[in-house]
């Protein structure tokens, strides 16, 4: 049970990659690519994480009380921004290249463009 | 390449990354049994030393803030990155403003209850978004979280109205001097910590009462700026996109 976390990761990380790999289409492509990201998230916060451990901010709770990994959770917080912008950029691509061939399935974009 | 060999390739790489991941696991703490070091120090010794009761803040905007002067950096690339690729380029017509407003009477407005629920959330929004910015190092929030916070509030204003109204909130002209001002801002002031005697981006503020508004130093200073920062950036992002689409569907009428 405790594998649980780790196999999500894993299995994020796979499917996504899969979804790259058979994509016929650049947004599907870019979804795709955020699905695989996701899975660092899952990876990251299991590692940081402690049973019966609360959040790490001492607003309320003192210093002291058992609290998860907050290195982690910026951590995230940073991938979760990188992962936002870059999806912007690579959706604009996407537009990009609609424009520039009518076409978003990478296959016949590699075919036209040589 | 075609779809068949490239499944296979999938499968065979597929298999040998599951192998190496399981067993990386198997080296990883067991889930749920963090083994530290370094988050129990941090927990134990932010708010001391720091004097905020937001550890992850203390993280991405002291101990760690060179990093987020990184992260800060690829948001704000991807935002420019974003506005170049979307440009009008060349042999493109650019629909002009007054054309704009005409054709854009096509688009049916949308309902009642949407403008009024939208118009009625912008204020509460931005109240909201900028308590969420200035009080990142007491409770769970900061800059990154406020700024998409305040940055959804022209997107409503969209939502209600049209292109026009949108356009005019997030002008061109003062999004980009406030994303200036935020990614400056925080590049500038990390300076502050040389220029006293210490290492750049170093907090050399007074730290203040713990649990206050005005404490911890530097880091509500910085969250503000990156709040600036983000904002602009996802109203930039935002604008190149709807202007995009507004464009296109105009040129498909027209």
């Amino acid at each position: 049970m405790s594998i649980l976390p780790y196999a999500v990761a894993g299995w994020l990380f796979i499917i996504g990659l899969y979804g790259i790999v058979t994509s016929r289409n650049f947004i599907h492509l870019v979804m795709c690519l955020a699905v695989l990201q996701s899975s660092t998230y899952v990876l990251l916060l299991s590692v940081g994480y402690r049973v019966g451990g609360g959040p790490p901010v001492f607003a309320t709770a003192p210093v002291g009380t058992p609290a998860v990994d907050p290195l982690v959770h910026a951590l995230v917080l940073t991938d979760i921004v990188v992962e936002a912008t870059v999806v912007a950029l690579l959706l604009s691509l996407a537009i990009r290249i609609h424009k520039n061939t009518g076409n978003l399935e990478p296959d016949k974009i590699v075919e036209l463009r040589g | 390449m075609t779809i068949t060999t490239r499944k296979r390739l999938f499968v065979m790489f597929g298999a040998a990354l599951l192998a190496i991941f399981m067993l990386a696991v198997r080296e990883l703490p067991e889930f749920g049994h963090y083994r530290g070091p370094y988050g129990d120090v941090l927990n134990r010794e932010t708010v001391y030393e720091r004097h905020v009761t937001d550890v992850v803040s203390a993280v991405n905007f002291d101990w760690r803030g060179i990093d987020t002067l990184g992260e800060e950096s690829i948001l704000f690339l991807s935002v420019v990155g974003t506005i170049v690729l979307l440009r009008t380029g060349d042999g493109e017509t650019e629909h002009k403003d007054e054309q704009g407003t005409t054709s854009n009477d096509d688009i049916p407005l949308p309902s009642e209850a949407t403008r009024v629920a939208s118009l009625g959330l912008v204020g509460p929004l931005v109240v909201f978004g900028l308590y969420i910015v200035t009080h990142g190092h007491l409770t769970p929030g900061g800059g990154f979280q406020g700024g998409v916070v305040l940055a959804t509030a022209p997107l409503l204003v969209y939502v209600a109205g049209d292109l026009k109204t949108f356009k005019r909130i997030a002008n061109h002209e003062f999004v980009e001097i406030t994303e200036a001002l935020g990614i400056g801002g925080y590049l500038s002031s990390g300076f502050l910590g040389m220029v006293l005697g210490s290492a750049y981006l170093r907090n050399v503020l007074p730290l203040g009462t713990t649990g206050h508004l005005f404490s911890g130093g530097t880091i509500l200073v910085l969250n503000v700026f990156t709040g600036a920062a983000v904002a602009a950036g996802m109203v930039s992002i935002l604008y190149a996109f709807l202007e995009h689409t507004i464009e296109v569907r105009l040129r498909r009428k027209g």
